[in-house]
């Protein structure tokens, strides 16, 4: 589903993924994790092109989306993305979060959009919360919203970048259940994460990144239990 | 007992020979009541006035335009480059750096006395001067109101496939208005101020006309302070206005 051939991104000098050669197949869960300063977020933010790539290309479903002239707009749309610090739009309500971008980039009609956005809040329990501002809500709460509104675009592949790093440690489960029930729904998922046990009960394939490389990739349970490198054991040791 | 009755009695003695309050009072009278002079302080307000509102909204187009051309170079993809865009930006930074490099008044007596020095319409000739000004500084508060945004908003708003148009309309403009109100209600009653300046070339504004009244009673106190009395008074019925506008945006800050 995305083909990734050598992609390189420095930011300046400093070099943060050197050669990443990877595929994602469709209705995969794919676990990235690895020390921080690996590149894990920045090889994540890479495949929907909010960091330009250095070199290499990305291919989704057969198109160079690295190619300047393809419509990242259009590719987007197939791509949700969940950020670490939600990023909400603090000037809307939690129900214009969601119609936000399915009425202005689908075309759907309002209450079409909204209807939609109603039932997947209900499905999160977060329905009573749709005439909400986002600075009423909890962390939990906004991280649910934020999934949410990815989904509303009904997207092909959905990206986490650290869903959970900024939450506190009693609002992590509730964040954690809805992307078990999504990956349960056959979504195609790339997770880049701290949660080891989201890790093992969910992931299909887990990538140990390190210093801008694909260090070792495995079953999450041949992972945890036989890690290859060195570095992956060490890192495993501090973790788990 | 009528004012005119008043100061016709008290005319008739010379100045040095009344008390203190009759005194006051025929001064005032000179400056105000006499010969309907009244109605040129308020001539002037409206040219004033006038004058605010045509280069506001100079100043704020100009502003706007600017900006988003600097932000929009800015921002452009890494690996892009685009000539036009380069060229835009290359123009609006020498046009921020010479108005906010010069004084106003400098700035109004060229434009004035040597650009439109043919002009007999001091007023609107003085209007485009002002907005001309203000647009430059109006473009840096726009300017860093966007900068000042989370990336991360934008970055959730193209995440959704929304262009950069798009994201700029929905997601970063309006947050970054509310961010930038205050500074930009600044900026405004530093330009109604300023306005005063045109009286330098001759723009028939409140200064002018309390300038000329004074230079035929050889008085200048009254007018200086009811002209004075009138700015405040305009700054004050704004900033009102402006903290309404506020609390309207504040809605979404409840928690």
């Amino acid at each position: 589903m995305i083909d990734v051939k050598g992609l390189k991104k420095a930011f300046g000098d400093h070099v943060v993924l050197k050669d990443i050669t990877e595929h994602i197949y469709p209705g995969e869960k794919v676990v990235v994790i690895g020390p921080s300063g690996s590149g894990k977020s920045t090889f994540l933010r890479c495949l929907n092109l909010l960091e330009t790539p250095t070199a290499g290309t990305i291919t989704f479903k057969g198109t160079d989306i690295t190619d300047p002239k393809s419509d990242i707009n259009k590719y987007r749309q197939k791509m949700g993305m969940v950020f670490q610090h939600f990023n909400l739009f603090p000037h809307m309500t939690i129900l214009r979060n969601l119609t936000l971008a399915p009425t202005q980039v689908l075309g759907k009609k309002k209450d079409e959009a909204e209807a939609k956005a109603m039932e997947l809040l209900g499905r999160v329990g977060l329905a009573d919360r749709a005439g909400s501002y986002p600075n009423q809500l909890s962390g939990g709460q906004k991280q649910r919203v934020a999934i949410v509104r990815a989904l509303c675009m009904e997207p092909e592949v959905m990206l986490f970048d650290e869903p959970t790093s900024a939450l506190d440690p009693e609002m992590v489960g509730e964040v954690l259940d809805v992307m078990k029930q999504l990956a349960k729904d056959g979504m195609t998922m790339v997770v880049v994460t701290h949660e080891m046990g989201f890790a093992k009960e969910v992931g299909d394939r887990v990538l140990f990144m390190e210093d801008g490389i694909i260090m070792e990739q495995n079953t999450p349970t041949e992972f945890f239990d036989h890690p290859q490198t060195e570095r992956a054991q060490s890192f495993l040791a501090k973790v788990l | 007992m009528n004012v005119d009755l008043l100061y016709e009695t008290l005319s008739q003695i010379p100045l040095e020979d009344l008390n203190f309050w009759q005194s006051l009072f025929t001064k005032f009278y000179r400056a105000w009541f006499l010969e309907d002079r009244w109605l040129k302080y308020f001539e002037g307000l409206l040219t004033t006035i006038e004058v605010t509102v045509i280069a506001l909204i100079i100043g704020v187009v100009l502003g706007v335009l600017v900006a988003m051309a600097r932000v929009a170079h800015d921002q452009r993809r890494p690996g892009t480059h685009n000539p036009v865009l380069s060229a835009v930006n290359f123009v609006c930074k020498i046009y921020v750096t010479v108005i906010r490099g010069t004084p106003m008044m400098v700035q109004l007596m060229i434009m004035g006395f040597v650009i439109f020095a043919s002009s007999r319409n001091f007023t609107l000739v003085g209007a485009l001067g002002l907005g001309i000004n203000s647009g430059a500084y109006v473009s840096e508060i726009i300017r860093g109101g966007l900068m000042s945004l989370d990336p991360g908003q934008s970055e959730a708003g193209r995440s959704l496939g929304l262009s950069y148009i798009q994201t700029m309309r929905f997601i970063v403009i309006p947050q970054a208005f509310k961010a930038i109100l205050p500074s930009l209600g600044n900026e405004f009653i530093v330009l109604l101020k300023d306005t005063s300046l045109i009286s330098v070339i001759a723009g028939k504004e409140i200064v002018y006309a309390a300038r000329s009244i004074g230079a035929k009673t050889y008085e200048y106190m009254f007018p200086y302070v009811i002209t004075a009395i009138m700015y405040l008074i305009m700054v004050m019925a704004f900033s009102y206005l402006q903290s309404i506008l506020e609390r309207r945006l504040r809605e979404s800050d409840r928690r």
